[in-house]
């Protein structure tokens, strides 16, 4: 068997045996979905108003900050889903069957490729049932055509690839679920930081680099462009550029961890 | 004191491949030496045992036999292939159960086996007729559709056995494969690991229970503080150390004193009014202090001879294992 079918085929078995954990034990991924939906909720309905009120000059009603917010939602539900992913990386890691695995004549990297692609799955998965009860409270992209759809899709399977890789070597260097999680802290905080739910220029001025030179900013920026049309200029780059710098950090900062010498 | 069973596997002959080979295998963690220059050598077919106190360095030995870590320095050939430079040639031709189980918890015991059948890449029917076999095997067809995490410590250690066979490994790495189990499970382990010999599977056994190399294996090697101390079959190792004695036991004080003034060569142990008189065990050593203690007209109220066994070895080789900084096993 030549090594790319081997890697292949060992790859989709680890991937089999992660969506068969994620479906037996869906809590875990149901809880990190609450977080967006919640948020998505607390702003629009709680917050509304007011926040409305600081968009577009005022006037603004609800339903140009639901179009403000849900592409930043959106791309926070992937930073909840990949905490998780970090999590459940640590806990196998501490499980016996890793240690089988390594002594197994099996293609190395398989192990992580499957948690890899079993979370990207699942982020694209939370994404669709977010932006299901988004649609429902009111959220319209009318205007985008079937290439920016095509387009818009494209970015957040990147971004979840980029920060899933991140993910995977916070989990790796993590002793045990908790640091997992503690260390994943970033990958929720970020896009509280991000324009995520007010424009930057709003922030204050010492803040607004801390928004600015972060990848959700330009992701979300990119994301609101294609759904809805507003201006893009150089975010979409700069997204695109985060996301693969991210991925490729991620995938030799994880693939390292997990070839050196278990302690 | 424990029966001595001669193994049941034949031993190879000088002419049979050697499945595990090592020459100087050295391993520290910090300032900490785990493994100070292992030599081994192990024929094709046989069981050998690694025999040591918590923290000779057992469980770092399979973990470098296995590619699990890389030794610091040293020599280690596994089925021919070399652990450093061919780790796939080596993997591909072990099976490893280690100390700490290694199945995966959260699924059923009959998907640890696809899983497994999976990674040995055979098709989808030939891994349905492997798990299938082995489940029956190891009496876990009623529990196949149970999670993993449910299953009793023996049960999970049968799994973890069944597991490791799936790819039909010519030489088995058992890390402790009896700790913790109950005297029931303990036995159908042995009984296990001998069936396995029968097949010409070469069996690398790591314990720290003496009876069990005892019982198991062809050759058995003690390791203490990183170094070999001894290494032979049962036999040989009991002949390293005197320890043969016969015991005499009283209940009448006067009579304890009687035999022994007369037999002064023995032993006193004045609280439990016995004696101790090193002895072969051979009939006319026996006749001989009978007949002292005829002379003096005493009768033991027991008599028991003692032959040295691996007990006797174990400690006479690991005899500085209580100092207070005993190293702690290291975990994986």
């Amino acid at each position: 068997m030549s090594s790319l079918s081997l890697a292949l085929r060992d790859s989709s078995t680890m991937l089999r045996r992660n969506l068969l954990h994620a479906r037996r034990y869906p809590s875990l991924t149901l809880n990190l979905l609450l977080t967006p939906i919640m948020m998505l909720l607390l702003f629009v309905y709680v917050f509304g108003d007011v926040m409305s009120a600081g968009i577009g000059g005022g006037g603004a009603d609800r339903s140009a900050y639901i179009a403000y917010l849900v592409p930043g939602i959106l791309l926070m539900t992937i930073g909840g889903t990949v905490v998780g992913t970090a999590v459940s990386v640590s806990n196998d890691m501490t499980e016996g069957i890793i240690a089988r695995f390594r002594t197994m004549a099996i293609h190395r990297g398989s192990v992580l490729v499957g948690h890899v692609v079993g979370s990207v799955l699942q982020s694209i998965a939370s994404v669709v049932l977010v932006g299901a009860v988004a649609v429902a409270i009111g959220f319209r992209s009318t205007d985008a055509t079937a290439l920016e759809w095509l387009a818009a899709f494209g970015l957040l399977v990147l971004f979840a690839l980029a920060l899933t890789w991140i993910a995977v070597g916070m989990g790796l260097v993590s002793p045990n679920a908790e640091a997992a999680s503690n260390n994943a802290l970033p990958m929720i905080l970020l896009p509280l930081l991000s324009s995520a739910f007010v424009p930057i220029d709003s922030m204050p001025g010492w803040f607004q680099p801390i928004a600015e030179y972060q990848p959700f900013t330009p992701a979300i920026e990119t994301l609101r462009g294609l759904l809805l049309g507003t201006e893009i200029g150089n975010n979409g780059w700069l997204a695109v550029a985060w996301c693969l710098g991210l991925a490729v950090l991620g995938y030799f900062w994880s693939t390292s961890k997990f070839n050196s010498d278990p302690k | 004191m424990g029966s001595l069973v001669m193994p049941t596997s034949k031993l190879s002959g000088p002419q049979s491949p050697t499945a595990v080979s090592t020459i100087g295998l050295r391993k520290s963690y910090g300032d900490k030496t785990v493994l100070d220059g292992i030599d081994l050598h192990i024929p094709a077919g046989s069981v050998f045992a690694l025999l040591g106190p918590n923290g000779a360095g057992k469980t770092t030995t399979v973990q470098i036999l296995s590619t699990l870590i890389t030794a610091d320095a040293g020599q280690a050939q596994v089925a021919g292939h070399d652990v450093a430079t061919s780790p796939d040639g080596v993997r591909a031709a072990i099976g490893v159960t280690g100390q700490f189980s290694a199945v995966d918890g959260l699924i059923t015991g009959e998907e640890n086996m696809l899983l497994m059948a999976d990674l040995h890449h055979l098709s989808k029917r030939e891994g349905r007729r492997v798990t299938a076999d082995l489940l029956a095997r190891f009496d876990l067809t009623e529990a196949a559709k149970k999670p993993a995490s449910t299953y009793s410590g023996g049960m999970k250690r049968r799994l973890d056995i069944a597991m490791t066979l799936v790819g039909d490994p010519r030489i088995i790495f058992l890390d402790e494969p009896t700790t913790g189990l109950d005297p029931r499970s303990r036995h159908n382990m042995w009984q296990i690991i001998r069936e396995l010999v029968s097949d010409g599977v070469t069996v690398f056994l790591t314990t720290q229970y003496l009876d069990e190399a005892d019982e198991l294996a062809d050759r058995i090697a003690v390791l203490n503080n990183g170094k070999i101390a001894a290494e032979g079959t049962a036999g040989e190792l009991k002949r390293l150390v005197p320890g043969g004695h016969v015991r005499l036991r009283f209940t009448d004080p006067a009579a304890y004193q009687a035999a022994a003034s007369a037999l002064r060569e023995a032993t006193r142990h004045d609280e439990s009014l016995t004696l101790q008189i090193p002895s072969g065990g051979s009939q006319r050593e026996l006749r001989s202090i009978l007949d002292w203690l005829d002379a003096v007209d005493v009768e033991a109220d027991e008599l028991t001879v003692h032959t040295p066994d691996l007990d006797d070895v174990f400690f006479a080789l690991t005899g500085d294992a209580g100092t207070p900084e005993q190293p702690k096993e290291m975990a994986r």
